[in-house]
């Protein structure tokens, strides 16, 4: 559990070796880590993992709960902790089951997402000229288009047929903003003074790239690739709501699912429906926090005091 | 100085104002103002033009487009292909037997006359403009209620955070403001509907329900309006709820930014007090950039209210647009889908104005 938090927070290992076994012993790391990420970033990290852990087993070590027409939207009781969903499935397992898939799509989307805006942010500042003024256009004209009734639309016309499908298509709406995000970055980046003086010993673009820019930038896209899972999940449920996603039992299914089913106005029934709004939020509250407290690890300036 | 407006011009709208920003006096301002336009408008051209085409293709020119599958439905309802044929031309003003070519300018053509089609389904044969401009009344006064007064709230917030920095204070703000922007606007609207009058049973469920009470008289009267306010607090709180999170991180670190600047040093060194500088130095510089995040904002509220007023049956565009989506009424979506495009475009635009009006700095050298 140390080792997997430390991992998780640490990105690749200063020296590069992954084996920790023989390396130095740290002093408690997991301390270390606690107070650098401050309360809210630790229970945003930790969060995570336990969702993710939860979920997983979820996924792989829960059967399909059976329907049970004999208890049909019921309140909680011993047998179902957070009650039964209309047909009379027990909510525990259909909220851990669901989480798999919720993950799955915030993790596919967040990283082509923030890919794309690396890709475009990265580019347009160090390419400079012509291209950067066509990038910079094209990012801000979708930027600015009103992108979640296109997709509402497009999802519409073309059903997805599958989670990946879906995290591409909300991927493809959803990189404008980070990409002027890199793309501010990356400029005050350029003019750094290590980056200058490496211009200065004319090493190549490709190896200022590599050696410089990338390593500066590499806690930045963590960053933005979480920010980027917030917003995949934002978009995702609020397409499950007209129905527009792939029907697995996920946590935007489920919520969409029960309020179709009128669970709002029937108080034992609305456990069905307030259960994955609950952990839908609980979800990006850890993934605000996480980034947030990333944020201020990797950027000392954003640190308290000035 | 790399504004937005400055960022998305075109070549030529670039090169007049580099003429205007070396001869930036006399004539030089009806220059720039004639530059500012024609940047505006090309903008808006563009965009309208990549909104258009991205409907265009998806509702009519990818293979197993949705014109195609209705015309082969009403086969089998028992119409020939020609009949079929003939009322989707009708309906849509393309006429779809022409080369995709043809049918995508004639589209151009009928966009550029206002003329959106007809309703497929929903209400066969009514014209969708009329459709959308019955309802664009609410959605714009239901977000535009939520958008200023979510900004101020925001501005006071991010302020706030901005001057305690570090505090927990800054902490509570930053970090709830963080995790409103992230919250659906969707569920809050359902969590506000299922506390409020559900559970705690403070609001009768049909105060929640539409736009003013079904016995009211729509009309200039008092009745009317006091309903219609009453009507739009429970979406314009959702509206206010998502936006206020942005605005206040966006104030936030405007501020933060413009605290460390130079002119602040000064104006403290010449002993001003606190109070002239966060009221003339910082709050009036640090919303700057917040004019050119409204635009933005502006989408994102917009694109909102197609779940908040499904939730509070409010009948706007974005119930319309759900409507549409639920009943597979596509000239209806291509509709709405442009017509907030156009919102958007204006409020853009305005905010762009404003950018300048704002700010001096920009109208002297635009070109950056």
């Amino acid at each position: 559990m140390n080792d997997l938090v430390d991992r998780h927070t640490a990105g690749p290992p200063a020296d590069g070796s992954p084996g920790d076994h023989t390396a130095v012993p740290r002093r408690r790391p997991v301390r270390g880590w606690i107070r650098r990420l401050g309360f809210g970033g630790t229970f945003g990290v930790t969060g995570l993992l336990a969702l993710v852990l939860t979920c997983a087993y979820g996924r792989f070590g829960l059967e399909v709960p059976s329907t049970d027409l004999n208890a049909i939207a019921q309140a909680p009781s011993a047998d179902h902790p957070i009650g039964t969903d209309f047909v009379g499935r027990d909510n525990l397992v259909l909220l851990i089951r669901g989480g798999w898939d919720m993950l799955e799509l915030a993790f596919v989307a967040g990283t082509l997402m923030s890919a794309i805006a690396v890709a475009v942010g990265l580019l347009g500042a160090f390419a400079g000229g012509v291209v950067d003024r066509v990038l910079v256009t094209v990012t801000d004209v979708w930027l600015t288009v009103p992108r979640f009734i296109l997709l509402l639309v497009i999802a519409s016309l073309f059903r997805v047929g599958s989670t990946v499908a879906l995290a591409v298509l909300i991927a493809l709406f959803g990189w404008p903003y980070l990409a002027r995000q890199i793309r501010s970055q990356a400029l005050s980046l350029r003019s750094r003074e290590y980056v200058e003086s490496a211009r200065l010993l004319q090493l190549r673009t490709v190896h200022i790239m590599v050696r410089y820019l990338v390593p500066a930038v590499a806690p930045f896209v963590v960053i933005a690739t979480i920010q980027a899972m917030t917003s995949a999940i934002y978009q995702q449920v609020g397409l499950a709501f007209f129905g527009l996603v792939p029907l697995e039992d996920n946590w935007g299914v489920l919520f969409s699912v029960a309020y179709g089913q009128n669970a709002l106005y029937l108080p034992a029934a609305a456990w069905s429906m307030l259960a994955p709004v609950a952990a839908i939020c609980f979800l990006q509250f850890c993934l605000v926090l996480a980034s947030r407290s990333l944020e201020e690890v990797f950027d000392p300036r954003l640190r308290g005091g000035r | 100085m790399p504004t937005n407006g400055a960022q998305t011009a075109s070549p030529s709208a670039r090169d007049r104002d580099q003429g205007a920003s070396r001869r930036a006096s006399g004539f030089g301002v009806v220059r720039q103002l004639a530059a500012f336009l024609v940047r505006a408008v090309l903008r808006t051209v563009l965009m309208l033009w990549l909104v258009a085409s991205v409907t265009f293709l998806a509702i009519r020119a990818l293979p197993g487009n949705p014109v195609d599958v209705w015309v082969q439905d009403m086969q089998g309802t028992g119409m020939t292909a020609a009949q079929a044929e003939k009322q989707a031309t009708r309906l849509l003003n393309i006429d779809v037997n022409e080369s995709l070519w043809s049918q995508y300018v004639s589209y151009l053509n009928n966009l550029l006359r206002g003329d959106l089609g007809q309703s497929v389904i929903l209400s066969p044969g009514t014209p969708v403009s009329e459709m959308i401009g019955d309802r664009l009344g609410w959605t714009l006064f239901s977000v535009g209620f939520a958008l200023i007064i979510g900004f101020f709230i925001g501005l006071y917030l991010g302020g706030i955070a901005a001057y305690r920095r570090g505090s927990w204070l800054d902490r509570v703000i930053t970090n709830g403001s963080a995790l409103m922007d992230s919250i659906p606007p969707v569920l809050l609207g359902i969590l506000l509907t299922f506390y409020l009058s559900v559970v705690w049973d403070l609001v009768p469920v049909q105060n929640l329900r539409g736009a003013y009470s079904p016995d009211v008289q729509p009309g200039p009267n008092l009745d009317f309006v006091l309903s219609a306010l009453a009507h739009v607090i429970a979406p314009g709180t959702v509206y206010i709820l998502t936006s206020v999170g942005a605005w206040a991180l966006i104030m936030r670190s405007s501020a933060l930014s413009v605290l460390g600047d130079d002119y602040v040093k000064q104006g403290r060194a010449r002993g001003l007090s606190e109070r002239t500088i966060r009221v003339s130095y910082v709050q009036r510089n640090a919303r700057l950039p917040l004019v050119t995040g409204f635009a933005i904002s502006m989408g994102f509220v917009v694109s909102g209210s197609v779940l908040v007023e499904e939730i509070f049956v409010y009948p706007g565009v974005g119930q319309l647009l759900a409507d549409a989506l639920a009943r597979r009424d596509y000239t209806v979506m291509q509709g709405v889908v442009i017509a907030t495009t156009i919102t958007v475009l204006i409020a853009t635009a305005v905010a762009d104005a404003l950018y300048g009006w704002l700010d001096p700095r920009t109208r002297i050298e635009v070109s950056s």
